[in-house]
Parts: structure tokens; sequence; C-alpha cells
């Protein structure tokens, strides 16, 4: 059954709704993954549904169902409809008022190398040749590779009769490897799960994946008899893998409307930005660039439009330091003209939308990696993200990163384990002193980013360059 | 939507197509889960997003000699779809198969043993749900979640066994606003909607905002006596479930609870804890057909008495497997009581914190023990055993040696039922019956 064929279906019997909408999904799965170099049974799945939409009596109804049948469908809409006028008596805002989107499109990841281009066995091997790279010694008591790959279809259409199709294909790999010694451990990755990206088997030549299972090993063996990481109030470099956490935690959570506006305050919590603060906080130093930007090839969170309709465009979310913009929808703009972008979108057919992040990216800067290093007196350089923590308004925040490197006069010295930092929000980017530039920079993201009543982890983007931050109170001993 | 109650069935014409297709040397074994729940999101005491989501997937696990393939489906609800739909499944498995290498770790139930088993109900109105929280929170900021209806696993395989287990549930999760940014936090979650009860407990939290709409007292970062409430302990609980009792991390050192697995370090002598399903809601059976034992002691007077064993880990590490899902996490935890009781509990505290939530918990050190987290919602600074005023959010870093170890004073004689609220895929059937804890010492950062 294609997708076309259910909205065709849905418009044809909706006759009679004023307005609807119908947001289709069909998902493809496929996970293989090599545990302590025990291959473990494939996994694929499928999925298929829709949500259907309807705006009357003066609110907004959904109803979610994966009977795709005429009579299916059929009550799906009769449920829609009663959502609607039972939410319409106490709706918190009027609905009529929501911008209708009537322009259709599509998308399409950038797929130079299908996935499916080599055999099952060929990407067993593949991880097989990884997996036996991380357990470079008897020390390595816990080790996985493991790559999941996933294509999702979407298609929006709606009364006023735009029809929306997106097509986007996953890759999220993974290198995984623990070191233990009595009493201790170790883990190292290859950035977490963050070498997320969209397109084919050619994501893993473009990351670097291919012989990397054995120097995540051998790190994490580094790891396991490297000193802590000192602590006070130091200079940080972040690479990457970590700032890109950095912007997830402490702008693209804070900059959700939806959360602004207080939807968000029973669950994943509230913002420190209030309304008013667009166009006029100062929210890092200048040097601090953020965008949305949907239109980066591959980038995890790329897309054509959002799960309203709305086409995506790159926007900056905060330029030279200043909050121009907020994560906001069309429905979130529509309650409070905050500008925004198209970002309002829906784990799957089973949830209803809601501000998201996208692609949400830190802008390169001008410094190179070794510029960054030699501007630091006393530091420490952190890599790929192990602990988050922030409080509920998105303000006082604790990471902890796998591996650093103590900076000293200038020069990267040697290892030390788990290292972390803590600080506030506002006053963190203000202490932004360098960016790295264009050389620095990767392209990542991450599959679980959740939020939502009900839950929704939805796939998300980031892209940034490493960066230097002045005195940020640094930790890594156990009683500091 | 009613289809929720027709899944049964089509559960049964799945196990039979999946009969019909099985050739010699296959087997197979299927877990379903599904839902028909209504949702109702509301903020500022008015609906946001309201509406129904009907959704079953199955999980069928193919099986050729020691290879075997998982495929997960959608259930449709039309018959003819699927079918077709599980053929071409196992049409892809098969093709699959060929490909796969043997798997060591493959282990099937040695008995068959089918349960069935249906709880709750009826299913709520929705109306009478929405002028209920409609009335109870006139003239408060009342954001919250409602969430109703049927909840389905089900596993059965070509061995003959069948285990069924539905359960209504209807959950309401809230929170009440001040001004100022501060929140007091209420939950209700039953089997039946019982509009008194959530009206009681509404009221219960409108006490808890007064008390935050003093004056708030700023604290500096340093050690702090504190009443963790309820809440608070499931929130920790959760945190260490992420590894915490399972064999595989214990056997390859990733657990957070590295030193009590090896010996190292004990918690306090009055910390016993259990997996037991007779106060939750979860199913006894897990997706492999195995079945969880009724109570499993985990944690006895401080020391590691078991762990949560799946047949994958059973086959790896030699272990007999006691029913426990592939992720090894517990679904019924249960904290012994303790002799404070709760209303003496402030009084005890004496000087410190009452902390009602934790909010957005990690490990900051994961093999030595370490959480970190913040506090959310009703946060009071107590002197003398009374309340003096609200403290905004803190953050404490402290090791769970600490925490329910030597800074242990006292868990509360009361216990409440917590049944978690998450619905990420889709509603969660785990809970946790826990007391309150009364702690010294407790380190607070920033």
């Amino acid at each position: 059954m294609t997708l076309e064929k259910v909205a065709q279906q849905f418009r044809e019997l909706a006759r009679a709704i004023p307005r609807w909408s119908i947001r289709v999904v069909r998902s493809r799965t496929e996970e293989l993954s090599i545990q302590r170099a025990v291959a473990q049974p494939l996994r694929i799945g499928e999925d298929l549904g829709a949500m259907v939409t309807v705006v009357e009596g003066g609110g907004i109804g959904y109803a979610a169902t994966p009977d795709l049948s005429r009579e299916g469908l059929e009550r799906a809409a009769i449920e829609a409809r009663l959502w609607a006028n039972r939410a319409g008596r106490c709706f918190v805002f009027d609905p009529q008022g929501l911008p209708r989107l009537s322009r259709g499109g599509t998308y399409e990841s950038p797929v130079p190398t299908p996935w499916e281009s080599v055999s099952l066995a060929e990407r067993t091997a593949m991880l097989r040749a990884e997996s036996e790279g991380l357990r470079c010694d008897a020390r390595i008591v816990d080790w996985e590779a493991a790559l999941a790959v996933s294509e999702v279809e979407s298609l929006l259409a709606d009364s006023d009769g735009a029809e929306i199709r997106q097509l986007f294909r996953y890759v999220v790999p993974t290198l995984r490897a623990t070191a233990a010694r009595p009493g201790d451990s170790e883990t190292r990755t290859f950035g977490g799960h963050a070498f997320a990206r969209q397109g084919g088997l050619e994501v893993l030549e473009a990351i670097g994946w291919f012989g990397a299972g054995r120097r995540v090993g051998e790190e994490a063996l580094e790891l396991l008899s490297a000193p802590r990481c000192p602590a006070g109030v130091m200079d940080l470099v972040l690479a990457p893998d970590q700032a890109i956490l950095q912007v997830h935690e402490s702008i693209g959570h804070a900059l959700e409307l939806d959360r602004i506006l207080g939807d968000e305050r029973n669950y994943a919590g509230r913002s420190f930005v209030k309304p008013e603060m667009f166009g006029r906080y100062r929210y890092g130093s200048p040097l601090l660039n953020v965008t949305f930007d949907p239109t980066v090839p591959g980038e995890f969170a790329s897309y054509g439009f959002d799960d309203e309709g709305s086409p995506a465009a790159r926007e900056y979310l905060i330029r030279e330091g200043l909050l121009v913009r907020a994560l906001g929808g069309a429905t979130s703009r529509a309650r409070c003209g905050v500008p925004g972008v198209a970002c309002t979108r829906a784990s799957g057919w089973n949830r209803p939308p809601v501000d998201r992040m996208g692609n949400v990216n830190l802008e390169p800067g001008s410094s190179t990696f070794e510029e960054l290093v030699r501007a630091v007196e006393r530091g420490v350089y952190m890599e790929t993200n192990c602990s988050w923590s922030i409080d509920d308004a998105r303000e006082k925040f604790q990471f902890g990163c796998e591996r650093g490197r103590r900076i000293v006069d200038g020069e990267l010295r040697e290892v030390v384990r788990r290292p972390g930092y803590r600080g506030v929000t506002p006053i963190f980017w203000h202490s932004l002193a360098a960016v790295g530039d264009p050389s620095t920079r990767l392209v990542l993201g991450t599959p679980y980013c959740g939020k939502g009543e009900p839950n929704q982890a939805i796939p998300v983007g980031h892209a940034a360059p490493a960066c230097l931050f002045r005195g940020v109170e640094v930790f890594g001993d156990e009683r500091q | 939507m009613r289809e929720g109650a027709h899944l049964r069935e089509v559960f049964d014409r799945l196990l039979q197509t999946l009969e019909g297709a099985r050739g010699p040397g296959e087997s197979f074994r299927v877990a379903l889960a599904g839902e028909a729940s209504d949702f109702v999101r509301f903020t500022r005491g008015r609906i946001r997003q309201a509406g129904s989501v009907l959704q079953a997937h199955a999980r069928i696990d193919w099986i050729s000699g020691r290879r075997h393939v998982l495929a997960t489906i959608p259930v449709s609800f039309d018959p003819a779809r699927d079918r077709h739909r599980a053929l071409r499944a196992v049409e892809r498995v098969r093709a699959a198969l060929k490909e796969s290498p043997e798997d060591p770790w493959l282990v099937e139930p040695r008995e068959v043993c089918s349960t069935d088993e249906a709880r709750g109900g009826p299913r709520p109105d929705p109306d009478e749900a929405i002028d209920t929280v409609v009335q109870a929170s006139q003239g408060l900021d009342f954001v919250g979640y409602f969430a109703s209806g049927e909840i389905h696993d089900a596993f059965g395989d070509s061995r003959g066994q069948r285990n069924w287990r539905s359960v209504l549930l209807v959950q309401l999760d809230w929170s009440l606003h001040t001004a100022e940014g501060l929140a007091a936090k209420g939950s209700f979650a039953d089997t039946r909607w019982k509009a008194p009860e959530v009206e009681r407990r509404v009221a219960r939290t409108v006490l808890e905002l007064r008390a935050l709409e003093r004056r708030p007292v700023e604290l500096p970062p340093g050690e702090q006596r504190v009443f963790l409430g309820t809440a608070a302990v499931r929130e920790i609980l959760g945190l260490l479930s992420w590894g915490g009792f399972g064999l595989r991390e214990q056997r390859t050192k990733t657990t957070p609870l590295l030193a009590l697995a090896e010996g190292r370090a004990r918690l306090h002598p009055s910390v016993t804890l259990a997996e037991d399903l007779s106060a939750g809601i979860a199913p006894r059976f897990q997706e492999e057909g195995f079945l969880r034992p009724q109570r499993l002691v985990l944690v006895e007077g401080g020391e590691l008495r078991a762990s949560l064993v799946s047949p994958r880990s059973a086959a790896e590490f030699g272990v007999p497997c006691n029913g426990a899902s592939a992720s090894e996490s517990p679904v019924a935890l249960d904290l012994a009581a303790g002799d404070l009781p709760f209303e003496e509990a402030t009084a005890r505290l004496g000087t410190g914190l009452y902390v009602s939530h934790l909010h957005y918990l990690n490990f900051s050190d994961r093999s030595a023990g370490r959480l970190t987290g913040m506090s959310r919602f009703s946060t009071l600074r107590v002197e003398g055993g009374e309340m003096v005023g609200p403290v905004r959010p803190m953050r404490f870093d402290e090791s769970v040696y600490r925490i329910f170890g030597n800074g242990l004073v006292a868990l509360t004689r009361e216990r409440e039922t917590i049944v978690d609220p998450d619905s990420y895929g889709r509603r969660a059937t785990t809970s946790a019956v826990v007391p309150g804890a009364l702690v010294e010492g407790l380190r607070f950062v920033a």
C-alpha cells in the first residue's frame, strides 16, 4: 500500500470535515551488533500507521491508528473529531487563528551508496573486523560493534490540498570498549552515538569508522591507567563530540518555544528564556553563532518540511551572541508571536508533533585547533560526552566526558580520566573565548532526544567545531 | 478506539499464521506489545493536546537450529493485511537466516508455562476526567498529563506456550506552578478512575504549593541533611536500574554498583531491595517466554544477594535465568520500609532540606557509583523541624554508598507505589514501591 493511496482514501472520506490533516509514516529498520565477539541475532523491523488531526469546535484532536483500511481511517476521523470538540471546551488557544499551510513538496536523504549494496554477510564481516580491533588486549572485558540503519517515509496531506512527501535514511554506528582492572573500569566509545547521519554506507567512510575499533580499544586501556582529571577553575577546550551536547542541552532545549510557553513544565521542564528576550538578550559572547539548519546534506535532522507542513530553511537562532529566534513551529508562534523556525516534529505516526530541535549547529569561527590549545595556559581538553545533567530551566549543568588531556602552557599533555565540568548557561556561553575553524568542525547528531507527554524520542543533528571557554569549574576527583 | 479489545484474537490469528508457515526444524516465539490509550495534555489548566493512540507490534523471533532472526511488524487489525505482513516477515527472516551465524547465547524456556491475566476497568469517560481536572485546577497554573486505556502484553511460541496480560491503567500526572517558577507535583495511577481521590491529591498538591509561595531561602553549596520523598527515592533507584542490577553489567564491570558487586562496599543494613511483582502491573513473563519469580531479593541487609539474569546472560555466563528482560532492568522494584513514621520525618530532619523530587539524574562517575542531579518541585528549607521556605533547584553530586550507605539515617515506615508515567514508544508498566529516606551529609555542589 502506498502512502499516497492512504492519503487519497482519507481525502475522499473526509470531505465533510472542514479542516484536517493526515500524516502517514512507514519505517523500516535493521540492527546488527557484535557483542563480546558474538554476533547478536539480526533485528529487522517495519512500522506503518497514520495520525489524523482535526481542527473543529475550537479545539484540535488527533487519532493515531495502524488500521489504514477505509473503515480504520473512518474510525480515526470520528475519534479525532470527538477529541477536537472535547478539547474545544477548554483549549489553551484558538486554533482557528493558525496559519493554513497549503503547499506541497518533497525531501529525500542523499544516499550515494545504499546500505543494501553489500550483503548481510559482508555487513556482519565489517562489524566483526571492528569488534576484533576493539578487543586489542585481554583487559578489554566488554566490547561492541554495532550498526543501526533505518528508512522512514512520511506523507503529510491536508484539507487544503497539500501533499508533502519525505524519505529519510539514517545510519547510527556504535563502537564501544570497556577496559577493567580489579575494582575499576573505563569505557571508551566512538563518539558515543554522535556519529549519527543521514545517508548510506558512504557515511562510515566519511566518519572514519573503518579501523576505528582498535583506536577505541586502545584508548579505553589508556584511560584505565591515566591519572584523574585535575580539579579547579581553568580553561576548557571542548571537542565537537562534547560541544554538541553543550549546545543541545543549554541552547537547543532552552530555545524550544513550547518550553518557553510552559507546556513542558510537568515533564521535560521550562526555560530560563522568556518571550521578551528575543532580539534583545545577549546569550553568549560575540563569537557565539548558532543556526537552525535543516539544509546540511547528510546531517541527521535535515528535512524539507516539519510535521505541520512548514517549509524548513536555515535561520540564525543566536547571532554574534544575540538571541534572535526560537525553536518554535507555526502553532507555538501563533500563540506568542516570537520568531521561530519549522521545527514541529513527531517521533512517529503515533505521537502528535511538538516543538523540537532539528539540526542546531554551532557555526565555526576562525581558530585552528592548534591556536585554541596555544591560547591556554592551564586547562583541559575534553572529548566525548558520557554524563549529562541540567536543571529544568536549562541553567545549571554538569557534564562528564570519556577522555581528557591536560593543557599546560599552550601544549596538550597527558591523558586524564573522568573529566567533568559544571556551570550556568549564560555565564558559560559568555566565557566562549575562541571558536574553531571549519577544519575542527564535525557534523554529528543523536537519535535519542526526549521530551513531550506522551514521551517522544526523536533524531536531532548538531554540527560543532572545537571551542575554548575561559574560567570553567572542572573536576575529576571523586570528592572534588 | 475499541480495537484493543480484539487484540487477543489478532494475536491468536498471528500465531496460527506462523504455525502454518513453520517448516521442518523451524520454531518461533512471538512477543506482542499493544495499547489503546487516550492522552490529554494540560497547560495552564487548559487543554493543549488531546487524542487517542491505537497501536500494537509483534516481535517474531524465527529460529532454525541455532540460528535466529528477529522481525518486528505492526498489527493493523485487518486480518488479511496482518496475515500478509506476517508471511512476508517470515520470508525476510528466512532469507536473512542463510547469512546469519549460529547464536551461542540462544536459549528457550525448558517448560511450557501459560498464564492469563486481565486487570482493571472500566475505561473512564475522558469527559469526566477532563471535567475533574478543569474544576480541580480552577485558579491554579496546572500543567499535566492524563493517560488512560488498556495496555497489552502477550507471548506465544511454537511449543504451545501462551501468556496474556492486559491492564487498564489510568494515570494523571501534574504540577502546580507559582509565578516565580517554583512548582509542586502530584500524581494518580490506578486501574480505574477515582475522581474523589484525584481531587484529594490535587488539594494536597495545593497545600505544597502554598509552602512554596513563602520567601525563598538561599543556600550555599555544601553538605545537607535531607529528607528525600518517595518520588526522589524512586528517581535514584531508577538511575541505578540503568545497569545496576543486571548480571551482564556486573560481569562486564560496567555496573554502577561495581564495589557492591565485588563485595568491596555495602549499603546500609536497612536496605533490602527486591524485584516484587505483587504490587506492580508488569507482566509475569518477558519477551522470550521466561517467567519471572513473584519475588526476587536483589539486595538484603545492604549486601548483594542476586542479579537480574536474562536468557542471553544465562547462556553467556552459565547462570540460571530468572526471567529478566533483555535489558536486565527491574520492572517492579520494592525497597523495604524502615521505622520512621512519615509524620515525624520533618521533626527528625531537624535542620536541612526536604526534597520531594529529583531531576535529570546521571552518573558523574559510573564505576564509582557517583550520581548527580537536581532537586526539583517541592524543595524546602527546614529548621528546627519547621518548614522555613522554598529553595531554588540545587545540584547534588554524591556516592550511592553515602545516600543508601553510611549516610542513610532512616527509611520511612510508610511506602508509596509509584507507577512510572513514561511512554516512550508505548506506555510503561514499570513501577516501584518505595519509602522516603532521611540522609545525612548529601553533598550539594551548585
